[in-house]
């Protein structure tokens, strides 16, 4: 059979592949190497020094796109000029801040005819770290207790229920833990300065972090899961190397998560092992993780699956990955022009 | 006041600063102004030059080419003589 | 030969770590009309700064919420609240629609009287009532929603005097959920507060319960909570006809609900996390009909909807009196309106639009007021096209609250004007003069005089 491959354009966002990277360029990596279709990438950026950008091999075309806060409307408008341009096919976001828009844009886009393959906004909500707890319970999973509070009067009763130490959490970011009530009372006032209330409060779970890289299918079904443990992190906690594990008891959390949200697209569990050998879902990333790469040398392609899944086509489950397998990440000086800066800081188009 | 010579602007309207590394974008009054101060032509003579070319009362690119003064200098793109 | 047209000349440095334009064109996308009628035109006839209010979208917002209620609950009412905005104009384009009127205060209530509102379609709610105002309530045979227990007692002597009868209801207050939760109107629910109320009521001759009251809060974000507000108003409604056998006729649900604007602070905007009026609908709704009242015995659904059904009808149109830069090097535009009439400044990120074309350049300024007082602060940071003085913006999403809560400060305050659903303004408010100002003053003589 000599057909001609599958034309495909595909736009991916997340190319700051920095020192807390994005996962963009991973993704990138992992649908180019698919060799079911002749692909074209459409880089969307934010910001004009995003690596990915002006990395060779990774984008052919990058346009910038208006920042989450700028709102659906001006999100789409943009995305409309682009798809006039670029035709694009699958478009796959990759920042826990833009998917709340893209999820609300996602049957707009599809009428346009771009396809994306998120998880709805009740599942998203579901998952996020203020509810995490009731979900939880709700489906029955390991999850740190937590009480959500507005006033610092209501720790000292919170602090006797979860006892010391605790782990004091900023609506968005942060967390800081505390081994006295002064420290605890410290903490709120640091976090609600700068995210303002509710304040999460939660107990401290001692243990190994796993990481677990999944994709699920909107029907409950789980095409690919792979766990991971970090094998040395920088100072900011992310990922320098790790590598893959073999532990049914991961890749069962991960099959009863998509079974129970019926989760359509990527996600990272990160689960603290605890030391009586209970698995906690610590948090639930509602999108590929930055060391997806992985999953593709460990033999289970989740973005290039997750672009098929989009298209509409049925994909099989894959069922093993190689183990032991390594990441270790790297960094690279990158030389370029005042030119391709210029270009994609006026024109946003590269 | 003396413009920085060896900027490079773009007929795009860029300007880059090889003395500090940064680089501007600026609208076409604003390239144009900067090409004439390349050109060593004086303040007045481009008021004088861009009140023949433009639409506007000369109290308002009197106040506005001043601003822009102001702005080249903010940038370090001037320096004015002491 | 014919001269270019002009720009006032801009550099800007390209920065890698700054918000990117590309594709927030909304922003500055110029607003040349107002319901086919053009800025210009409106601003050369009503002068500058002008509000204008599109009666087309009010009818629109009217008839839209009335649609998400009555398509899934049989009974249900609006009462405009008049704090909102009680330009006559705007209170009768409501009442037109069939909504009735809900007032706070004694002047509020002369108001709705005044536009012609029955008695008995008139709520009146708040914390400041006089005795003179529920006299006048009392007579009319409006709806009194009593708020404390001082307010109980006054009404119950006043009747006992007067040896008439009021239809009365009790504003609750309730933990739903939110934070901060509104407790210093009514009567608290889980204190048991409100049922002391009801009991006191039920012993009365001459206060006949006829309904429940709550608010559970301003520019509220969640559906959940109207949902917990109507199940607990429910379970006291329940209570009471067990109890007393006595039927409740209406739950009044209040307001709350947001308009679409931004909120200080919030990172997405506003159109983005408000959610609609059918997703308030259906929850409130949802709650009432599962709750298990019989068919026949479904509580009359009040709402009190303000803001969401006026804020974005209406518009303020204004000009660019200076720019300058400040010691910074920020764009300063010095606006011909500020907070004095704009007090929604203060809590909003309002949408502001050129009114003419421009290049698409733009720059990030401050945009102050015309008051020499420095609080006077339109948008703290907004990016706008190059704005010369005498170019004209639009401020979108100004309806709720502004034509009441503006200040006669500095600046006396400006026209009003509607324009009606075939696009022809009318004037439904004069701007003030001097002498709206001298009529109120009394100079004693002996300070006529004085030489300098």
């Amino acid at each position: 059979m000599n057909a001609k491959k599958r034309q495909l354009t595909v736009a991916v966002t997340g190319l700051n592949a920095i020192d807390s990277p994005g996962p963009g360029v991973a993704v990138i990596r992992g649908i180019r190497d698919c060799a079911d279709w002749d692909v074209r990438i459409i880089g969307l950026s934010y910001e004009s020094l995003e690596p990915g950008i002006y990395m060779e091999g990774v984008c052919d075309k990058v346009y910038q796109i208006p920042y989450p806060a700028a709102g659906t409307e001006a999100i789409f408008n943009r995305i409309e000029y682009i798809h006039e341009k670029e035709s694009i096919d699958v478009l796959i976001p990759n920042f826990d801040a833009e998917l709340y828009n893209f999820i609300k844009l996602s049957p707009k886009l599809e009428e346009i005819g771009i396809h994306t393959f998120l998880p709805t906004t009740a599942q998203f909500e579901a998952r996020d770290k203020i509810n995490l707890f009731e979900f939880g319970k709700k489906h029955g999973f390991y999850v740190p207790k937590q009480v959500v509070i507005y006033s610092v009067s209501e720790l000292p009763k919170v602090a006797e229920e979860l006892g010391y130490p605790l782990v004091v959490k900023g609506k968005f970011y942060d967390a800081i833990i505390a081994q006295t009530l002064e420290q605890a009372q410290k903490a709120f006032h640091k976090l609600s300065a700068k995210w303002g209330t509710p304040i999460i409060v939660q107990e401290f779970i001692n243990g190994t972090e796993i990481n677990v890289a999944a994709l699920g299918d909107g029907k409950g079904g789980t095409i690919s899961a792979v766990p991971m443990r970090k094998m040395y992190i920088t100072d900011k906690g992310k990922a320098w190397a790790g590598i893959t594990l073999e532990d049914d008891r991961f890749l069962e959390m991960a099959r009863k998560f998509c079974k129970a949200t019926k989760w359509r697209g990527g996600y990272e569990l990160e689960i603290m092992l605890s030391i009586d050998g209970k698995p906690y879902i610590m948090e639930v990333n509602p999108r590929f993780p930055a060391w997806i790469y992985l999953t593709v040398g460990a033999g289970q392609n989740q973005p290039a699956a997750l672009v098929k899944m989009a298209m509409g086509h049925d994909v099989k489950p894959y069922d093993k990955y190689a183990i032991g397998k390594l990441f270790i990440r790297y960094s690279w000086d990158l030389i370029t022009d005042i030119e391709d800066f210029q270009k994609i800081s006026a024109f946003g188009e590269y | 006041m003396k413009l920085n010579k060896n900027l490079a602007v773009s007929e795009t309207g860029f300007i880059f600063n090889p003395t500090s590394g940064d680089s501007f974008t600026a609208n076409e009054i604003g390239t144009e102004i900067i090409n004439l101060m390349k050109e060593s032509k004086s303040i007045a003579d481009i008021k004088t030059a861009l009140l023949d070319k433009y639409d506007v009362e000369g109290n308002q690119l009197e106040k506005d080419v001043d601003d822009f003064m102001v702005l080249l200098r903010d940038n370090n793109l001037i320096q004015y003589e002491r | 030969m014919e001269k270019l047209k002009y720009e006032r000349p801009f550099i800007k440095k390209l920065n890698a770590g700054l918000m990117n334009k590309f594709g927030t064109r909304t922003e500055y996308t110029p607003h040349t009309h107002i319901d086919g009628v053009a800025v210009k035109e409106l601003v050369a006839k009503y002068g500058s700064p002008v509000f204008v209010i599109s009666e087309k979208q009010i009818r629109r917002n009217y008839q839209n919420a009335v649609r998400a209620f009555k398509t899934r609950y049989p009974k249900v009412q609006f009462a405009w609240s008049y704090k909102t905005n009680y330009i006559n104009a705007v209170c009768n384009v409501f009442h037109q629609e069939g909504s009735w009127a809900e007032v706070v205060s004694g002047f509020e209530y002369q108001k709705a009287k005044g536009n012609g509102v029955p008695g008995n379609k008139i709520i009146f709610n708040g914390p400041d009532k006089t005795v003179a105002d529920l006299e006048l309530a009392i007579n009319d045979g409006a709806m009194i929603h009593i708020d404390h227990f001082d307010e109980l007692y006054e009404l119950q002597e006043l009747l006992t005097r007067l040896n008439k009868k009021a239809r009365v209801a009790i504003r609750v207050n309730m933990d739903t959920g939110i934070y901060p939760m509104w407790d210093r109107f009514g009567f608290n629910y889980e204190s048991g507060q409100a049922w002391n109320a009801i009991t006191k009521i039920m012993a009365s001759d001459n206060l006949e319960l006829t309904g429940l009251h709550c608010h559970i809060g301003t520019f509220m974000l969640s559906t959940a909570a109207y949902g917990v507000a109507a199940a607990k108003l429910s379970d006291l409604a329940m209570n009471i006809k067990s109890r007393f056998g006595k039927i409740i006729q209406y739950l009044d649900l209040g307001g709350g609900f947001p308009s679409a604007n931004t909120l200080k602070g919030s990172y997405l905007p506003g159109a983005d996390i408000v959610p609609s009026i059918d997703e308030f609908a259906e929850v409130i709704t949802s709650t009432l009909l599962n709750y298990g009242y019989k068919q026949d015995e479904l509580p009359l659904l009040i709402l009190e909807t303000g803001r969401a059904l006026i804020d974005d009808a209406g518009y303020l149109l204004g000009s660019v009196l200076a720019t300058k830069r400040l010691s910074d090097g920020r764009r300063a535009t010095i606006m011909d309106f500020g907070v004095n009439i704009l007090f929604t400044a203060f809590w909003y990120d309002h949408k502001i639009s050129p009114a003419q074309e421009f290049t698409h350049h733009t720059e990030d300024m401050v945009l102050y007021g015309p008051l020499c007082m420095n609080i006077d602060v339109v948008r703290e940071s907004i990016s706008l096209p190059l704005l010369n003085k005498g170019d004209q913006v639009v401020v979108h999403k100004v309806g709720a609250y502004n034509m009441t809560q503006w200040m006669q400060f500095i600046q006396m305050r400006p026209n009003v004007v509607m324009i009606d659903v075939n696009g022809n303004p009318h004037l439904i408010r004069n701007k003030e003069t001097i002498d709206t100002l001298h009529d109120m003053e009394v100079l004693p003589d002996y300070l006529k005089k004085f030489e300098l």
